[in-house]
């Protein structure tokens, strides 16, 4: 037969210990919902997590139920009913998906975790525009269906060099939200406790940055794929000590598969990097039809967006604004152009794979001709997939599929 | 004793080709209709082009699948993509730098080939079937013409209507309303294919000598011609540019 033969994808035995992470995660949230404390703040995935750690919130990242959506394909039967009151196709599909589901009354929590039958609702909504403007009209909607109090920070958008002007600016908006903030929450913040989340958070920073790396090594001990699912403490646990132990263990993991020569692909013959959003609802297929291909997507934009080097527990305002303005997807092409080509070279890639997700333009980087400046400057190939990262009325199995084996086909006629 | 057979099967959304490689010559070629058992169509193009040199299934060294349908055929050595085989076919009838245009039954693929044949990078349409042959299927069904009919009746047009939109419902509306106006159908005709033009070249600048293949190509002679106007220069075509996908994945059979 001609197709490939079926392989198996290599799961990370940390896996256990996450699932039982985010499941602690989702019952405390569900449990202060239900005692009526401590209270809850909802914060976008690049939000000012820390701030809101340290006043002793509970903090949930709607991005991240976005992706379990997506994931389990539950977006597809929800965001036409977010359409359907007015929320265009071509908006954010994490904020239609989640949406809908609320109109609904439907959370994929319920499947993963027995017991939880909503999301937990928040006493305030807490967004940074570094990512988008779309968090703020999704945060917005929660705002006035529940009728709690929506706070945010208007981030700077193209930035070159990150200045102290940029900072001045952002760390004054987050001093701002202290005193609505301590009054929700009943308490002062302290500014010690805000030291030692920013300390905890710049320390799981460092240690998602140093997994992330090990897919440097020839063969990659991890792919793309992997640090979708494995970014799950960066992201809804950074400035906890459970990230930590978490990311300890999985490095140590790792770099005994490096060891081991154990790669994460059976055979690797490419190296590619993945652009943009994750296609959450065929994230199985995708890491499957890799495998096939022996070809290893080592590494992401991304996953690397919960690497926030400037994260200092000395200056803790000044360096939250730092980190969360340094982000790549605040920043200007000519500098994600520059990363990029870091990027190439740190990991040794034979190709980019650019997804052009439909309702992402915001994590999008190959509609202004990025893709082809790459090729002319380094010769590096690459392809652009269409798709999204919930919506699968936007994405074809059958067209991607073919692009990928092609595109695996030119890079074998190179070697 | 090895076979000097090889055989490439091009399993596309609409037609199946086969083209039989006795060494370096093509022997013989088939095509039949996809239709929806791809592995059928397969089957039948293998056995309709075996049955017509005289040969069984056992005579073929090697046969590789490509199209759609690639992963169907379960008799295949192995499979490789339209993109691949269509440079390769090409590639051994203009052997240079080449941009080859591909415009086929769903999608249409833009390949640039270096001096040596070497894949420099290629690009297939959005997810809109707006500029390939199911486009002109269904401007055909709104005109009431059958599809083999379309490029006569599109040459006796002038070219003075104009189709703006991207999209195939878009453009049918478009039509609808120039139906309204009464405009003669050879114009409207004219205009799908210059629909079809634009979405090839918004696809890449073209550059170099280009190469058009695929079965849209091989029945709408016109499509070229337009190509060719918007250029400024020659397009070329193969001999058979509907079999060059077949025709690429015989070569790979034969060299693998
Ligand atoms: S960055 Fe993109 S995916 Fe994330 S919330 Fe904004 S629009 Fe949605």
């Amino acid at each position: 037969m001609a197709e490939a033969k079926a392989v198996e994808i290599k799961k990370l035995a940390a896996a256990g210990t996450l699932r039982k992470l985010l499941a602690d995660h989702f019952y405390e949230l569900d449990q202060a919902v239900k005692a009526g404390h401590p209270k809850i703040a909802w914060c976008t995935s690049v939000g000012p997590a820390e701030l809101l750690r340290a006043m002793g919130f509970l903090v949930y990242f709607p991005e991240n139920h976005g992706a379990m959506l997506g994931a389990s394909r539950m977006a597809t039967e929800t965001i036409p009913t977010a359409n359907a009151i007015g929320y265009s196709p071509e908006v954010c599909s994490y904020l239609t998906s989640d949406i809908g589901a609320c109109l609904q009354n439907r959370t994929p929590l319920s499947a993963a975790y027995e017991g939880i039958t909503a999301i937990p609702k928040p006493d305030v909504l807490v967004y940074n525009t570094n990512q988008c403007r779309d968090v703020q009209d999704w945060f917005a909607w929660y705002g006035q269906r529940w009728s709690r109090p929506v706070l945010g920070v208007e981030c700077y958008r193209g930035v070159g060099e990150v200045t102290d002007v940029h900072v001045a600016g952002i760390a004054g908006q987050l001093e701002a939200l202290v005193p609505p903030l301590e009054e929700i929450a009943g308490a002062r913040l302290d500014p010690e406790r805000l030291r030692e989340t920013v300390r905890l958070s710049r320390q799981c920073s460092d240690l998602w940055k140093e997994v992330l790396e090990t897919a440097a090594a020839v063969p990659s001990p991890l792919t793309f794929f992997d640090s979708t699912i494995h970014m799950a403490p960066a992201v809804v646990l950074r400035g906890t000590q459970v990230a930590l132990d978490y990311y300890r263990a999985l490095l140590a993991e790792l770099k005994a598969r490096i060891a081991d020569g154990v790669a994460a692909v059976a055979n690797e013959q490419h190296r590619l990097y993945w652009d943009g959003m994750p296609i959450w609802g065929r994230l199985r297929d995708l890491a499957t039809l890799f495998l096939e291909l022996r070809t290893c997507v080592v590494a992401s934009t991304y996953a690397n967006s919960w690497i926030f080097n400037a994260l200092d527990p000395d200056d803790p305002f000044r360096s939250m604004a730092r980190a969360y303005t340094e982000l790549f997807i605040v920043r200007s092409d000519p500098y994600k152009e520059k990363y990029l080509e870091q990027m190439i070279a740190t990991f040794a890639v034979d190709g980019l794979v650019f997804h052009d997700a439909k309702t992402c333009p915001n994590n999008t980087n190959c509609r202004h001709g990025m893709p082809q400046r790459l090729q002319e400057r380094l010769g590096v190939p690459s392809i652009t997939i269409s798709g999204d990262l919930n919506d699968l009325r936007c994405y074809s199995d059958e067209q991607t599929r073919t692009q990928i084996e092609a595109f695996v086909e030119q890079l074998a006629e190179k070697r | 004793m090895t076979s000097r057979w090889s055989l490439g099967l091009d399993i596309g959304a609409s037609a199946t080709k086969a083209v039989l490689l006795d060494g370096e010559r093509v022997q013989a070629r088939a095509l039949c209709k996809s239709g929806a058992d791809f592995a059928a169509a397969a089957k039948a193009c293998r056995d309709e082009v075996l049955t017509s040199v005289g040969l069984a299934a056992c005579d073929i060294e090697r046969t590789v699948a490509t199209g759609y349908g690639r992963h169907r055929v379960d008799f295949a050595s192995t499979s490789v993509t339209e993109i691949t085989c269509h440079a390769r076919g090409c590639y051994a009838s203009f052997p240079r730098a080449i941009t080859i245009i591909d415009i086929g039954g769903q999608d249409n693929k833009v390949i640039l080939l270096e001096e040596t044949g070497a894949r420099r990078s290629f690009r297939m349409n959005r997810k809109c079937a707006a500029g390939t042959g199911a486009f002109l299927e269904e401007i055909a069904g709104q005109l009431g013409t059958p599809l083999a009919a379309l490029n006569e009746l599109a040459r006796q047009g002038t070219g003075n209507v104009e189709l703006g939109s991207f999209c195939t419902v878009f453009a049918k509306t478009e039509l609808l309303a120039w139906i309204a106006r009464g405009t003669p159908l050879p114009e409207l005709a004219r205009a799908a294919f210059r629909s079809v033009v634009k979405r090839i070249l918004e696809m890449d600048p073209l550059a170099g000598e280009v190469v058009m293949t695929g079965g849209v190509v091989a029945h709408n002679a016109l499509i070229v011609e337009l190509v060719s106007a918007a250029l400024r220069r020659e397009v070329f075509v193969p001999e058979y540019p509907q079999y060059t996908g077949a025709f690429g994945a015989a070569l790979i059979a034969r060299e693998t």
